[in-house]
């Protein structure tokens, strides 16, 4: 069987049923897997808003809001609730600075204003460097059992974790009175070493989370002070 | 035998990565641990071998003058199909690799061995290129990563051998996988001849 000649006709045709063919079979694919690629989005999602904020026992998920935040996005905010009573917020946040792509993260607030921790959930860094941010944020044990667990490595030779050093941790910390900035910038918390870039992307992820729970907080209060005073209106 | 020698060429006598040097885009990107080479190196294999056998089959039908175009849709095809179910299912595994795996389409091991074995051989023959081209290739991105790892972070395929904060941290960066890609090479390349 010889090859067919390149005719004009022929390779339009060609070209046609082979994309088509490729188009069905990658829609028919995409039909099999966005139900498990969803389900796994939605279960990295529980684990994460439960690795950031205390123990509760309502559905986050479907408690869960949209707050406008600056420049155009909307975070979404899932409350934590124990008895009815607020545990923490987990707020999912988004920075469009990141190396390559953006960075999605969730960080938890507790009532107090002090963040709680956080889980990074979407990201595109440099494979070895931006994607320490996973564990760079955290304090030094977590940082250290998440990143390499080589705790006897570390006892045998006396040393201690590169990631233990400095002030690289913002769980614990209240952002009223710590700078969510790189020391390169005149901020409080050093970047990720070689990575400034997606630390920088990382804390302005988390910078826009605390602006969008203080303005949360901000209607939150208002709204109880203002069902207060219409009740002692209705006393009165 | 003819067929044994097609299998084991890709392992050594025509090694995409240290013989060809085809694909470096992925080999350079990923290896950056011997888990990440193995899961792109396997990724690859997959797409390899099933680009190799659409290939062979339609190869008749395919004007010369638009084989290129034709074979690239094939070939994304599979690699999107592998992205999508890569995320569905090994969702770890697809965060590490993260933008190298739409990049497997302009992997040129994948388009040279469509274009130079499958387009003119028969189907049999391609699925056993494509495996040993593809294993061939996961088998070099699997020592890369490893030496990277090792010297970079301590470990090897995540098992702690001695103190991250005494690995080089430039093997963990690009210009280490240039380093250890050049010495493999030269070491492969010595022992290939003798």
């Amino acid at each position: 069987m010889g090859k067919k000649a390149s005719t004009l006709p022929n390779m339009a045709i060609t070209l046609v049923i082979i994309t088509m063919i490729a188009g069905g079979s990658l829609g028919y694919i995409y039909k099999l897997t966005s139900g498990p690629i969803a389900v796994a989005k939605e279960q990295k999602q529980q684990e994460a808003i439960r690795l950031v904020v205390p123990e509760f026992d309502n559905n986050p998920a479907q408690e869960m809001y949209k707050i406008a935040a600056d420049g155009g996005d909307s975070l979404n905010v899932f409350p934590a609730k124990k008895d009815g009573i607020n545990v923490g917020v987990a707020i999912e946040s988004v920075s469009h600075k990141g190396f390559s792509g953006d960075v999605k993260i969730m960080v938890g607030i507790l009532p107090d204003g002090t963040i709680s921790n956080y889980a990074v959930l979407e990201h595109k860094e440099t494979p070895g460097l931006g994607t320490k941010m996973v564990t760079w944020f955290k304090p030094s044990d977590d940082a250290e059992a998440g990143a390499s667990g080589n705790a006897f490595a570390n006892w045998l030779f006396g040393i201690k974790s590169d990631s233990g050093g400095g002030n690289t941790s913002i769980v614990g910390v209240d952002p009223t009175e710590t700078n969510l900035t790189v020391s390169k910038d005149g901020g409080d918390i050093d970047a990720i070493t070689a990575a400034t870039i997606s630390s920088r992307a990382f804390l302005d992820a988390v910078q826009k989370a605390w602006a969008t729970y203080n303005k949360n907080a901000d209607a939150y209060s208002s709204a109880t002070t203002k069902s207060n005073d219409a009740q002692e209106g209705g006393a009165q | 035998m003819n067929q044994w020698k097609n299998f084991t060429k890709g392992f050594f006598k025509d090694n995409p990565v240290f013989v060809m040097l085809l694909g470096m885009c992925p080999t350079l990107g990923v290896t950056s641990s011997a888990v990440n080479g193995l899961g792109m190196g396997l990724a690859t294999t997959f797409v390899l071998v099933m680009s190799n056998i659409v290939v062979a089959l339609v190869k008749d039908f395919i004007p010369d003058k638009v084989r290129i175009p034709a074979f690239i849709v094939i070939i994304a095809s599979f690699v999107t199909i592998v992205e999508m179910v890569m995320q569905a299912y090994i969702p770890a595994l697809f965060e590490a690799l993260g933008l190298f795996i739409p990049l497997i389409v302009v992997n040129c091991l994948v388009l040279g061995r469509a274009e130079a074995f499958a387009s003119k051989n028969a189907v049999g023959s391609s699925i056993i290129d494509g495996l040993g081209m593809g294993l061939g290739f996961s088998m070099a991105l699997t020592m890369l990563g490893a030496i990277r790892e090792l010297l970079g972070s301590g470990k090897i395929f995540g098992f702690s051998l001695f103190a991250e904060s005494y690995g080089m941290l430039i093997f963990v960066l690009a210009p280490g996988a240039f380093i250890a890609l050049g010495y493999l090479t030269a070491f492969i390349n010595k022992v290939r001849k003798t």
